[in-house]
């Protein structure tokens, strides 16, 4: 939540000296720390060791990270929160900034809360001393770390370095971090660990008691869930999520931000007798997924929105031949090859509408980094059940940020991956009018003799080509009706917030988070608000119009744009729906993720 | 134990014989006279002769007049989209052992708008059998320029004659690395059959390109390889190895620069294996790396497996 700054009775520089014991402790609930550097520095490395210490002691945490779409780095950042409370989003201003260069401090001193702690190399960094918001640590950062590191290290290790100095200033777990520091390098030359763990060590011990009036320490709070957490990215969670839910078998082609699905599931599905291929292109991709879905092991493809629109036509193929098939799409700003780095949900109608004919297809949004675990087992359940092409829709942002959530119950979630080739009796079709299809994948007996064909052409019952008008109705209307089926059985979302608030904001995808803390925000300052966060998007669950009739004004918050009539992806989708005019759109395009006060401002206005 | 040992195979009565009536399906609606017809008399013979188990046949295509074979033969089968076919076929090739994939198109599929699928499936040598059959001519969409249509071919989209220089099927698919690369004459079913059995014995991505006149849009297109037409259906010469002088000269099916030099006489060419090696599959290679690692950790369970995935991650 964003409170005021976490940091407010912080000593100038100049405050006398003394050792850290003497320092009195304050408690601190929650604490955005954003490291600001080139890319090639490392401070993705440092910020992931902070999550994961985070994950391991309990605590609440999300990180937020931009990267260059250039091919040699460049500026970048990494921005970690801590809570003892609920962390919803990565934080719309930094309690603690580090500045590696001086472009670093001039870009990011403005995300400094007033009151907030610039950290700067003072090797390279020269501040604005007479800016009063802020309060001001020096530290010679490059000098410090060439000299703890010698030869010919350089300064490679800083990131390192200020990992100890902010354990230090946060009175972190210096033992547990080393652990971790020894695990992240464990895997490469012994010298690599001793140098990290040198660099951290010089770190640790810099005197900061000298610099800082208090030590800071985060609030113990207990765990209620009695499970331990587990720390990692949208992408990773999106993938163990894919394995849980069965999928051993798919096929890729590189494109950011989806890349890291497809490496960790090309190495990972082998351990478990599958596979994962990186095809020569897009189509390919998506085909060899078909092949593989066709065959009786549901497959997973994915890209993002560059990749995905290659892979159209074949997603069209699975709706008529009614093959199951998972599409994950990894948003990023659009069209063409648009913002590769940065986030935008500007593919949602694409998910829904992107085919040529009537293709009906399921589309489901993951709202966080937990969720990407879970929308995977969902969207599994949903193929094999109505035998159809399911979107996964994540974005940039998910797909990098690391948090730690409840380590799921593995053992009651895992889903059997084997084909059904149960012999089919006599008189099996394929695509029966009245019922859904359950494909006889091939090495299936066929008891009758008579062998199946599935097919992108229009067809009878039991495959056959047919152009007889009266099929053509039927099949479609078998299509679209097994969709209905689905939304019938949705379940509804909660209203989140205050039940009698004026306004419901909806939303969908990683705008969860920033939606949740803005209502949080708003009520805290006595204003009630209400959200409510759709996951299915299509088909959309039964009954939403109930919940949207008990407000008077419906704020539709999304990362696209107005469009030409003056509705988001989301708003337009939903006011086709339910034709109520009280549904109102606030969309952006910034390429960013939300803020709570842009939300704050965009819908209390 | 991993998943391709673990599909659930059943017990069920004796299968009866493979015959053609059980392999016969929809009747063609191919044209009167159209060359495919002999290629699907020859596919059936070649699984009447093989006798494979019926539910493990898998017949794929993509879209042409030629990929229709699917509805045409009795057994499992996928028709695909446009072009797209090799992949699919990767698919399931790649996930399932067990089954024997067939995959039959034509030259607009195969060379054109799959072009680059022929080649990737053919540098990742996946085992299949692709059958080619190549009438020079789109004629599903009545009568345009085709990949292989010839210069000087008059289409409706060369109206004065093709312009572009043709595919030369068999160099495209030597300069691949398809492991297996044969070409037949819908005329001569023996050839063709002797061609796809050794196509489907072939342990890799093997292909046939087998030329099916289409006598409604380039009648006559094969007649100079038709002994029965005035032409000549000149055979590959195979080394035999024995020790003769006059095998030295014979091809060497293994000798790829003398391949190329076959597949470089002017139409109608030569007929026969131009190629083949036994360079390891995709598959098989995938399937190694899929033991070592599951012999490296121990064959765990799946979850045993994720648990100590998730546990390094705590």
């Amino acid at each position: 939540m964003s409170t005021p700054s976490a940091f407010p009775e912080l000593a100038s520089a100049s405050t006398p000296t003394g050792g850290r014991a003497d320092l009195r402790p304050q408690n601190i609930k929650d604490a955005v720390i954003r490291l600001a550097g080139n890319s090639q520095d490392g401070i993705q490395t440092a910020g992931a060791l902070l999550a994961r210490l985070a994950g391991r002691s309990d605590q609440e945490v999300m990180t937020y990270m931009t990267i260059p779409s250039t091919i040699s780095g460049g500026p970048s950042i990494f921005q970690v929160r801590i809570g003892s409370g609920e962390v919803l989003s990565a934080g719309d201003e930094a309690d603690f900034l580090v500045a590696f260069y001086q472009h670093s401090y001039q870009d990011h001193i403005n995300f400094l809360k007033e009151g907030g702690v610039l950290l700067y190399d003072s090797d390279q960094v020269q501040p604005d001393l007479n800016d009063k918001r802020f309060l001001y640590v020096g530290v010679a950062i490059t000098g410090l770390t060439v000299e703890a590191l010698g030869g010919t290290a350089k300064d490679k290790g800083k990131n390192i370095f200020v990992l100890g100095l902010i354990a230090a200033i946060f009175h972190l777990d210096a033992e547990k971090l080393m652990g971790l520091i020894r695990e992240r390098f464990g895997g490469k030359k012994e010298s690599l660990v001793n140098t990290a763990l040198i660099a951290f060590q010089a770190g640790y011990s810099y005197p900061v008691a000298g610099l800082l009036a208090r030590r800071y320490e985060f609030e113990v709070r207990p765990k209620t869930t009695g499970r331990a957490q587990v720390t990692m990215d949208g992408n990773q969670a999106l993938a163990y999520g894919l394995i849980a839910a069965g999928v051993r078998y798919g096929a890729g082609y590189p494109i950011t931000p989806w890349s890291t699905v497809m490496e960790t599931l090309r190495s990972e599905l082998p351990k478990y007798g599958g596979l994962f291929v990186q095809a020569e292109d897009e189509l390919a991709a998506v085909s060899l997924a078909l092949g593989f879905s066709y065959s009786g092991y549901l497959a997973v493809t994915g890209s993002a929105g560059p990749g995905i629109s290659l892979k159209t036509e074949a997603i069209g193929w699975a709706s008529m031949a009614e093959i199951p098939l998972l599409v994950v799409n990894v948003q990023r700003g659009g069209p063409s090859t648009g913002l590769p780095t940065n986030v935008e949900q500007s593919d949602l109608y694409q998910a829904v509408f992107g085919s040529h004919g009537d293709s009906p297809r399921v589309v489901l949004a993951a709202a966080n980094v937990e969720d990407c675990f879970y929308i995977a087992l969902e969207a599994a359940r949903i193929a094999r059940k109505y035998s159809t092409p399911v979107f996964i829709l994540s974005d940039g942002s998910l797909a990098t940020r690391i948090e730690a959530f409840d380590e799921p119950d593995l053992k009651s979630i895992m889903q059997d991956p084997r084909p059904d080739l149960t012999p089919r009796a006599d008189g099996f079709k394929p695509y029966p009018i009245e019922d859904i299809t359950k494909h006889a994948p091939p090495g299936t007996r066929m008891l009758g003799g008579k062998y199946p064909v599935v097919t992108g052409l229009e067809h009878d019952e039991f495959g056959h080509p047919t152009g007889r008008p009266a099929l053509h109705m039927a099949m479609t209307a078998k299509r679209r009706r097994k969709l209905r089926q689905l939304a019938d059985e949705l379940p509804l979302p909660e209203i989140y917030g205050s039940p009698d608030a004026e306004t419901l904001i909806v939303g969908w995808g990683s705008t969860f988070g920033p939606i949740r803390e803005a209502v949080d925000l708003a009520r805290s300052r006595g204003k009630s608000l209400a959200s409510l966060h759709l996951r299915h998007l299509h088909p959309l669950p039964n009954g939403l119009d109930g919940i949207f009739a008990r407000f008077k004004r419906i704020v539709v918050a999304e990362m696209n744009d107005q469009g030409i009539y003056g509705f988001g992806q989301l708003a337009t989708l939903l006011r086709a729906r339910f034709c109520d005019p009280k549904i109102q759109s606030l969309t952006k395009t910034d390429g960013l993720t939300y803020r709570i006060k842009e939300i704050l401002q965009g819908v209390l206005q | 134990m991993s998943i391709s040992d673990s599909t659930q195979q059943t017990i069920a009565p004796e299968p009866a014989k493979l015959t053609k009536k059980a392999l016969t399906a929809d009747h063609p609606t191919w044209c009167p006279g159209c060359g495919d017809f002999a290629v699907l008399a020859a596919f059936y013979k070649v699984l009447e002769r093989r006798q494979l188990p019926h539910e493990n046949i898998v017949t794929l295509a993509g879209i042409g007049c030629s990929s229709r074979f699917p509805y045409f033969v009795n057994s499992h089968g996928a028709h695909f989209i446009h072009g797209r076919a090799v992949p699919l076929a990767s698919g399931v090739s790649l996930a399932r052992p067990d089954l024997h994939v067939f995959l039959f198109g034509g030259d607009g599929d195969g060379f054109s708008i799959g072009g680059n699928h022929l080649d990737h499936g053919a540098r990742k040598n996946i085992r299949m059998t692709y059958v080619i059959m190549d009438n020079f001519v789109y004629g599903l969409t009545k009568k345009q320029t085709s990949p292989t249509s010839p210069v000087g071919y008059k289409s409706k989209t060369d109206p004065t004659g093709a312009i572009d220089q043709p595919v030369n099927p068999i160099k495209k698919l030597l300069a691949a690395g398809a492991t297996f690369v044969a070409r037949t004459h819908a005329t001569q079913i023996n050839h063709m059959i002797q061609m796809i059995e050794r196509a489907m014995d072939h342990d890799g991505f093997s292909v046939i390109e087998c030329l099916s006149e289409c006598v409604e849009f380039y009648p006559g297109a094969f007649d100079p390889a038709n002994p029965r037409k005035g032409g000549e259906f000149k055979l590959i010469d195979e080394k035999k190895w024995d020790g003769t002088p006059e095998d030295e000269a014979r091809h060497d099916v293994t000798d790829e620069l003398a391949a190329y030099r076959l597949a470089n006489i002017p139409f109608p060419g030569l007929f026969g294996v131009f190629f083949e090696s036994d360079r390891p599959t995709k598959n098989a290679m995938e399937r190694k790396w899929v033991e070592s690692s599951r012999k490296k950790l121990g064959d765990p369970s799946d979850l045993e497996l994720l648990q100590s995935t998730f546990d390094r991650m705590k």
